[in-house]
């Protein structure tokens, strides 16, 4: 059997593929993304970025109608988006296998909340298999498929930032064969839920899960691992390696479905044991669904709720005493923020918008980065689509002396995403606000992926490209206009005119993200400083361009200067610079 | 309770090329025939942010993320960033580390000074410091970009693994057009040699 080093997302593509899967479906994720990019590997499957979760699930929906077995992957808040689909479709079930992966992100290394996906899985009324490495990954996409099909119900898999992006051994297994060609059948009954018909489902909804409960005691994707003393633990996912790390000997369930739980099995192990631990990263959910079935056990009194597991946190959790480090740094140390990239689009017109005293409704990109220092120049961030929305309501509150201050922003990906919606709110109900959207042609944060407005597909092919303009103008928006993001005078110029209209407006920055894969960024000669000009008066300092470094100099005043292996020549710092020192390096 | 699983730490800068060097390094402890693991983040905290990675081996591993204080080797692409994880490291055990020093967002807008001296704190703390000059051996090898290479050679110094094993898993992960700049980088950084640091002393606990 070959072996390869894969990360749970690289192997949770394979197993897809593994399962014969011939449509697989995303809203890019952070740490979700790269599932659909290795789908891509496997010619046989039709991989897709969608403009948002609930589409990308619903053309599963579509595929699995058609009896095709079909892969839905998206991070944790993207659940939200799709959960619409999602609950009814536990009802209508399956004909081709559905799997919809949610990769969950404790810690938020790079998401707005932590929120523990196994909570849908208890709310839909469907089931959910955790991994806890790669090759569970893989095997556990694969199962998902014959558990799909053999309930009549989409399935949920859990990952993480931890299993979707840590790497370990995978044993690559050969596809299924013989599965059916799609076709069309008709099943109003079980297809269309309108209310007679979901009545009818519900009953048999709720007899799945009885079904599934007895079925899952029996799997071997739920074990008891034998071993010493006399504490037991109860764990799943990414925590029974914690567990296993901290208690490499004690007795334990290691549950591979967390919803529905093997009652049995629960019962008969937790009877061998006085004190019982429930190991588990996030919410109390195994521990609230153990506890009320009569069990006492050790859970989050100890464990804790916020952040990402790690084994010195769940050592620290039972020992009561932090683990002892053998080196400590006294110093305090410089931090390492996150930063927009030397070039970045978005730099100049938040620093503009900073300058303008806008109030900025937010949304989620890279340019949430905008918040930070020294630019600091977002006031708000919720959602997707919350950018444009959050604008409405605030402008609809606020005294006619405040209401031009208001300005939402989002990205090109995020307006196609759920952008477009608000926007035809905040014209239809005649709101007023100011929207500014930052088009640089692609989806920067999770890695420059393609989006309707790219003109290019995941499989690379040229495709329709999105008229953002004349959506604009289509849903009732009369001023709208496309800018040059580099030039400051120029945003300036438009951003105060716009902000003094009583009337919505739409303000394209358009230019091409700086990683776009294709090479569309343009890259100027870098500039340099010059000494003889530098007043050491630190304006360019805050556009906050990580190619601008403080240089200290004899008299104590230091001077900037600009590093030109990472410059690009975007002229943003010139265009800030009252005394003409930044120009063009000559020499060197 | 550790059996015999070994721990190393990468710690660098986003966009340094640590993510290579630790697919290599997966890499070549799983063709030795070990159980190997490795984590790192990936998304927001990229974007010029620190990042580390970390790899674990051995016979069976657990946990993809090393236990706080039992890193083997800590190994650094950056100063700061390599200092800021020391207390990562284990009692007795080593750092090797590129010379280099990149300066974050806060010093580089002259807010504060990067902190001075890391190369001597790292050796008067940790006896078994080897410092690289990887932009220097990265250069000499033909490109700048090697630097990761050049990095992993110093490291290879560290492990029991034939240095056969480690070409055969750079000629798999390498871009055929820059895999003979990689071969020269991976042989200049495994001719770096512990320095003689025998009058630093170790700070325990």
């Amino acid at each position: 059997m070959e072996k390869a080093i894969l990360s749970g997302n690289e192997a949770i593509a394979r197993g897809a593929f593994e399962a014969g899967i011939r449509v697989a479906s995303a809203y890019p994720g952070t740490p979700s993304t790269e599932i659909l990019e290795n789908v891509v590997n496997y010619p046989t499957i039709d991989a897709s970025w969608a403009p948002n979760e609930k589409v990308a699930l619903e053309v599963c929906i579509g595929a699995s109608f058609g009896g095709a077995r079909a892969l839905a992957t998206m991070k944790h808040v993207g659940l939200n988006v799709a959960a619409d689909p999602l609950f009814t479709l536990s009802y209508i079930g399956v004909r081709g296998g559905l799997v919809l992966v949610v990769a969950d992100d404790p810690e938020m290394h790079s998401s707005q909340d932590e929120q523990d996906s196994r909570n849908y899985a208890k709310f839909a009324k469907v089931p959910m298999l955790e991994p806890a490495d790669s090759e569970e990954a893989r095997l556990f996409t694969r199962l998902a498929f014959d558990i799909s099909e053999r309930f009549d119900t989409p399935v949920l898999l859990r990952s993480n930032t931890r299993i979707s992006h840590g790497k370990s051994i995978v044993n690559l297994h050969d596809p299924v064969e013989g599965l059916p060609e799609p076709c069309i059948v008709r099943d109003p009954a079980k297809l269309v839920m309108l209310p007679a018909n979901a009545r009818r489902r519900h009953p048999l909804v709720e007899k799945r899960i009885v079904d599934l409960e007895a079925w899952a005691c029996e799997q071997s994707f739920n074990r008891i691992e034998e071993g010493e003393g006399d504490v037991g633990i109860i764990t799943a996912g990414i925590s029974y390696q914690y567990a296993r790390e901290i208690f490499p000997k004690a007795p334990l369930l290691k549950l591979g479905m967390v919803y529905p739980l093997p009652k049995d099995l629960i019962r008969e192990f937790a009877a061998r044991f006085k004190t019982l631990y429930v190991i588990e990263e996030l919410d109390p959910f195994l521990e609230e669904a153990i506890r009320a079935m009569g069990i006492s056990v050790i859970g989050k009194e100890i464990f804790p709720i916020c952040g990402e597991f790690t084994p010195g946190r769940v050592e620290a959790a039972v020992t009561g005493k932090e683990p002892a480090a053998a080196y400590s740094c006294s110093e305090d140390l410089p931090g390492r923020p996150p930063n927009m990239c030397p070039g970045c689009s978005h730099r100049g017109v938040f620093y503009t918008l900073k300058q303008l005293g806008a109030f900025v409704t937010g949304d989620i990109g890279c340019y949430t980065l905008g918040a930070l220092p020294p630019i600091s120049a977002m006031d708000s961030c919720v959602c997707m689509g919350a950018g444009i929305s959050n604008a409405t309501g605030l402008a609809k509150v606020l005294p006619a002396s405040e209401r031009p201050k208001v300005v939402g922003v989002m990205g090109d990906s995020t307006f196609l995403h759920t952008g477009v919606n608000s926007l035809m709110d905040l014209v239809y109900n005649q709101s007023t606000a100011t929207i500014l959207i930052l088009d640089n042609r692609a989806t920067g944060m999770t890695g420059r992926q393609d989006n309707p407005s790219t003109g290019y597909t995941l499989m690379g092919d040229p495709t329709h490209v999105v008229d953002i303009e004349a959506l604009c103008r289509s849903v009732g928006v009369k001023h709208v206009q496309v800018i040059d993001p580099y030039d400051i005078d120029l945003v300036r110029e438009v951003l105060q005119t716009e902000m003094a209209r009583p009337e919505p407006s739409v303000i394209i920055a358009r230019r091409t993200c700086m990683l776009e894969r294709r090479g569309g960024a343009e890259r100027r000669p870098p500039l340099a400083v010059d000494p003889e000009k530098c007043v050491s008066c630190r304006a360019c300092l805050k556009v906050g361009c990580p190619a601008i470094e403080w240089e200290r100099t004899a008299d104590g005043k230091g001077k900037a200067v600009i590093n030109a292996l990472l410059c690009v020549g975007c002229g943003l710092c010139q265009q800030t610079c009252k005394f003409d020192a930044m120009g063009e390096s000559r020499g060197k | 309770m550790e059996n015999n699983v070994k721990n190393i730490l990468l710690a660098g800068v986003g966009g340094q090329g640590t993510l290579l060097a630790s697919e290599v390094l997966s890499e070549v402890l799983m063709m030795a025939g070990h159980d190997v693991k490795k984590s790192e983040i990936h998304g927001m905290s990229q974007r010029g942010g620190s990042v580390t990675s970390h790899v674990r081996y051995g016979s069976r591993v657990y946990s993809p993320l090393i236990p706080e204080g039992k890193a083997d080797i800590l190994f650094g692409f950056e100063l700061l960033e390599t200092y800021r994880y020391l207390p990562m490291l284990r009692k007795g055990g080593a750092v090797v580390v590129n010379n280099l020093k990149i300066a974050p967002a806060p010093v580089a807008s002259g807010l504060v000074e990067y902190p001075d001296d890391i190369p001597g704190k790292l050796a008067a703390a940790v006896a078994d410091t080897t410092l690289v000059d990887g932009m220097e051996l990265a250069l000499e090898a033909g490109n700048y970009r090697t630097v990761n290479t050049v990095l992993l050679g110093a490291l290879s110094n560290r492990m029991e693994i034939e240095e056969q094993m480690w070409i055969e898993a750079l000629k798999k992960l390498v871009p055929e057009r820059f895999l003979e700049e990689n071969l020269k980088a991976f042989a200049l950084g495994r001719g770096v040699k512990a320095q003689d640091l025998t009058k630093a002393t170790a700070i325990g606990s």
